[in-house]
């Protein structure tokens, strides 16, 4: 889609250019003319960036991630008391999100007493949730125990699109049928639904795609990337504003692309190393008093169509007000 | 037999591809010893060590995840001739070699792992 005139002005995008910096204690990302911005929350919060500052009303819904339920090694011996620390802050919000998204890895390794486990927590939350599977959900017979419970309302390997508050929702599968060799895959079949999926749609509307693996290339070496994400992503070009969200990498980290936003959430459970800074990108052990600050949860808002989504990434426990760094 | 004429090949081409029959020799010197020692791959940091095993016709060679993360050991050939449960921290699996080939195999949830076996 070609940039014209009346987005820059429409958006006003010198403003968020002006605030691009963020806090170590989160960020508040708006979505802006389909380019994704960083901005203190603080400075959000004062009015600065006018009608970006979050009021009444509105869409609002939360993200988490890698909850990996069953993992009980170094890096975090209770990953249910840190799911239950997200569930936690979701509940304590002031103003209640209308639903979760759950980017995968729900669970360690499929089995049932740990999905059983992931629902009676997140259960807590009265509000819908909408699940994609990692790679770690379909372990057992192909991700039939993870179609029997969180399948409803899907298609194929449990991928979904929905329509709320004038945005459209895709939630795309990369974990199923991975070749050797290769990154995490959406596959034809998806991609075909995919292209018919988001035809009826008109280029204004605001699109917000979640899946497990980045659709980006955050480090192929590591294996964190989609090999035919660029086909996805064709489909979705037309679109104004698009907002990617994944997991996966338990790390925030974010890019953007044209109108396409990228980002990834923290996991609820235990962090792993930024790219390329270890042997391998397994299970990283912090020091016990930082664990929580890199943990957490993702806060998303949209006022209406013609305003831009927020996202904030909120670790269990903030770092402290002196503390500036990025907690990676 | 089936040995001797591998190592004939082995020999073969690296006299060729390098050039200087002395290093051919101690390469496939070290190549042997392998062969009779090492029956284990093992799981660490997201690789399989060592990523080719040679091994003897009838030789069973066990994998251990030596991972906090869960592993499968899996055949790439078509048909696939061999495909581990998902292996958890310090579990094993094992598979019996018995006709000569090579053996290519991966990670299922991790695709980037890659290995093989070669029986001669």
């Amino acid at each position: 889609m070609k940039k014209t005139k009346k987005d820059q002005s429409e958006w006003d995008r010198r403003d968020f250019l002006t605030c691009m910096a963020w806090v170590g204690t989160g960020a508040l990302w708006t979505l802006a003319g389909g380019v994704l911005k960083g901005v203190p929350i603080e400075q959000a919060a004062r009015g600065a960036m006018g009608g970006v500052a979050l009021g009444k009303g509105g869409l609002r819904f939360v993200q988490i991630s890698d909850s990996h339920i069953g993992f009980n090694k170094e890096a975090n011996k209770d990953v249910t008391a840190t799911l239950r620390e997200a569930v936690a802050k979701i509940k304590a919000a002031p103003e209640q999100p209308s639903f979760l998204l759950h980017t995968g890895d729900l669970t360690h390794l499929s089995k049932p007493a740990e999905f059983d486990t992931l629902q009676q927590v997140v259960g807590e939350l009265s509000m819908p949730v909408f699940y994609v599977p990692g790679e770690h959900d379909v372990l057992e017979d192909d991700g039939k125990s993870y179609l029997q419970r969180f399948g409803k309302g899907t298609q194929g390997a449990g991928w979904q699109s929905f329509d709320q508050g004038g945005v459209h929702f895709i939630g795309l599968v990369n974990v199923v049928n991975l070749k050797a060799g290769g990154l995490g895959s959406l596959g034809d079949e998806q991609l075909e639904w995919l292209e018919q999926d988001v035809k009826r749609l008109t280029s204004s509307t605001p699109i917000v795609v979640f899946a497990h693996i980045p659709l980006w290339s955050v480090y192929p070496e590591w294996g964190w990337g989609t090999e035919d994400s660029a086909r996805a992503l064709a489909y979705l070009k037309r679109f104004g504003s698009v907002s990617v969200l994944n997991g996966h990498i338990h790390q925030v980290m974010q890019k953007v692309e044209g109108h396409v936003s990228f980002h990834t959430a923290m996991s609820t459970a235990f962090p792993q190393p930024a790219p390329g800074s270890a042997p391998s990108p397994g299970p990283m052990k912090v020091d016990a008093d930082r664990l929580k600050k890199v943990l957490g949860i993702s806060r998303m808002s949209f006022h209406d169509v013609n305003h831009p989504i927020a996202i904030t990434d909120v670790p269990l426990e903030e770092e402290k007000k002196t503390a500036a760094t990025v907690g990676l | 037999m089936r040995r001797n004429v591998t190592t004939a090949i082995v020999a073969a081409a690296l006299v060729f591809g390098i050039g200087t029959l002395g290093t051919g020799q101690k390469s496939v010197v070290a190549s042997a010893q392998e062969k009779t020692s090492t029956t284990e791959v093992k799981i660490d940091n997201f690789s399989f060590g060592p990523a080719s095993l040679t091994v003897k016709v009838g030789t069973t060679v066990t994998w251990t995840n030596r991972d906090d993360i869960p592993h499968t050991v899996v055949s790439t050939d078509d048909p696939q001739m061999f495909k581990s449960k998902v292996l958890d921290t310090d579990e094993k699996f094992s598979f019996t070699f018995s006709k000569a080939g090579t053996y290519p195999y991966f990670c299922s949830i991790h695709p980037k792992m890659t290995g093989r076996i070669v029986v001669g």
